[in-house]
């Protein structure tokens, strides 16, 4: 049965774990840690070293591996089709020959490499995302880019516009899966038929879809402007960001293990680099 | 002919700090030509208990059987059991995505593949028994009132011609006169010999209108029976989020003073009882 209950790619989900109490702006430095450190890696083991993570992010967040997997689903069709593209047509030293198509072994490595970096980019991004909430994440973003407003780009208007893309989310889950959940009462079948029927069968879901979100940003535009919000305007927060000790261990640790795997990948396995 | 459901159990989110329990062991029997009323606070898991009515959610634990099937042994026919329960939601109206209330109405027979004369029939038994105005079949659904756009949510359940019809909080967004007529087609379509179950958090429209009443609190069923019993359950334990109604209470007061009356007694009953007591028109 097609439902929308199950935690899906940027949700948050709320908890009081290590993970969930650090600070937004430290998570998110994190991330982007570690999506460098993911293109840096080349070599088959560096991709089983960076398995560790989710692990270890698994057990100080409270979610289970279940839960942090499902988060690349989504991607698994484009995971699919890089590693395809990559198997296919990278030249190289042939190992078996189908027809006109050719798998080489640098075509193995190199789509494999591809597939994990793929999916592990969209764990790490969902990682962030499942253990900051919305307001949180832009307020962490908006501090983050704050030198960048000195220079005369509107940073708050972007976070603004972020934190209401972002909180909207669980919103347009719970809408789409109410929708879903009405039609399908009413006989509605999205799981047969071919690519068209299947795309066509989802109409009765889109169209009132629509209508919803365009008169939710009717109303939040309207309850916006009757609380006096001024795009740009200087605004206090009512929970302020702080940088705790725990924050900067979290940092030097990740950087730590991100360096000792660039080494490790550059000084002691530099001669093969089969997933480049 | 009845829905039977028996220690229904369900959790959402399982495996996550989310993870919430919905339905702790819950069990009902509806019967056909019956109205039952499903009440309970925000959150005590009627909507979750309903959407396993109609099957959107199927038990992780417990059972459900329609009309004598147990709907867990027959989950390939799903959408056949589907159909012989009508479920309303919230805010009906927000689903309608065609351009006219009669292609709207049409929707659910033709997913069932019923076409020609008996759709017609379908589409005619639905707007009776809704008391749709037939002149608004051609209208847009987006361009008619609040009321009758309701009713056209209400007929394209009903065209399905199902056995039981269950409404998630059916009142909610309507004038008084609105809920009144509601509750008259509710009435109505029970009297028909159909199943009627109402999710709802106003206990005062369960407690005048129902023939039973389960009140579930944190997903656990704690009293189901009719409207009398239930309500001189609410007085001995009260539960979270459901208030007794202003009536009920005054009868409890007049209780304390002597005056029995039974709690879902109506306003004539009341004065009656007062004016003999008092022996003068009140």
């Amino acid at each position: 049965m097609r439902s929308l209950n199950n935690i899906s790619l940027g949700q948050f989900i709320p908890g009081d774990s290590l993970i969930h109490r650090l600070d937004p702006r430290c998570k998110i430095v994190c991330t982007f840690m570690l999506l460098a450190g993911l293109f840096m890696a080349s070599e088959p083991l560096d991709f089983v070293l960076w398995c560790a993570l989710p692990c270890l992010f698994s057990r100080l967040s409270g979610t289970s591996m279940t839960t942090i997997l499902k988060t690349g689903r989504p991607v698994v069709f484009l995971v699919a089709v890089t590693v395809f593209i990559n198997l296919l047509w990278t030249p190289g030293h042939e190992i078996l020959r189908i027809g006109p198509l050719r798998v080489t072994w640098e075509g193995i490595t190199v789509a494999v490499g591809m597939g994990l970096r793929l999916f592990f980019l969209v764990i790490f991004a969902a990682m962030l995302m499942m253990t900051t909430s919305p307001m949180d994440f832009s307020a962490g973003l908006e501090r983050l880019m704050s030198p960048i407003g000195r220079l005369g780009l509107p940073t708050s208007e972007m976070a603004m516009m972020m934190t209401i893309a972002l909180r909207f989310i669980p919103t347009l889950f719970e809408e789409t899966d109410r929708i879903l959940k009405a039609q399908i009462s009413r006989g509605a079948d999205f799981d047969s038929g071919g690519l068209i029927r299947r795309a066509r069968s989802f109409v009765p879901v889109l169209v009132p879809l629509f209508v919803l979100v365009f008169l939710r940003a009717e109303n939040l535009a309207t309850a916006m402007e009757s609380r006096c919000y001024s795009p740009g305007a200087p605004r206090t927060r009512l929970h302020p960001l702080r940088w705790a000790a725990r924050d900067s261990v979290a940092v030097i640790c990740l950087f730590s293990f991100i360096a000792a795997v660039v080494a490790l990948d550059r000084l002691v396995l530099g001669g093969v680099r089969p997933f480049r | 002919m009845s829905i039977v459901v028996s220690e229904l159990r369900h959790t959402y989110n399982e495996g996550t700090p989310a993870r919430s329990e919905a339905l702790r062991g819950v069990s009902v029997v509806i019967e056909r030509g019956q109205w039952v009323s499903i009440v309970g606070h925000t959150g005590s898991g009627k909507s979750t208990l309903a959407q396993h009515l109609n099957l959107l959610l199927l038990p992780q634990s417990g059972s459900v059987s329609i009309d004598g099937t147990d709907v867990t042994r027959d989950a390939k026919n799903l959408r056949g059991l589907r159909r012989r329960v009508g479920l309303v939601f919230q805010y009906p109206e927000q689903q309608f995505f065609a351009e006219t209330v009669r292609d709207e109405i049409e929707f659910a027979p033709l997913n069932w593949g019923v076409t020609g004369r008996e759709l017609d029939e379908c589409v005619e038994m639905a707007v009776r028994s809704s008391g749709l105005d037939p002149a608004l079949l051609g209208s847009n659904p987006f361009a008619i009132s609040g009321g009758q756009r309701r009713r056209a949510a209400l007929a394209s359940v009903l065209s399905m011609r199902p056995d039981y019809l269950v409404l998630d909080e059916p009142t909610a967004g309507l004038d008084a006169a609105g809920i009144r007529e509601l509750r008259q087609l509710m009435a109505s379509v029970r009297d028909e010999g159909m199943g009627v179950v109402q999710v709802t958090h106003d206990l005062e429209g369960a407690l005048a209108n129902s023939d039973r009443i389960l009140v579930l609190e944190r997903g656990v069923g704690v009293t189901c029976g009719d409207a009398e019993s239930v309500a001189e359950y609410l007085l001995r334990s009260p539960v979270q989020g459901l208030l007794m109604p202003p009536l009920a209470r005054f009868i409890a007061g007049l209780r304390e003073r002597g005056i029995h009356l039974p709690l879902t007694a109506g306003v004539g009953d009341v004065i009656n009882s007062l004016e003999e007591r008092l022996g003068c028109e009140v």
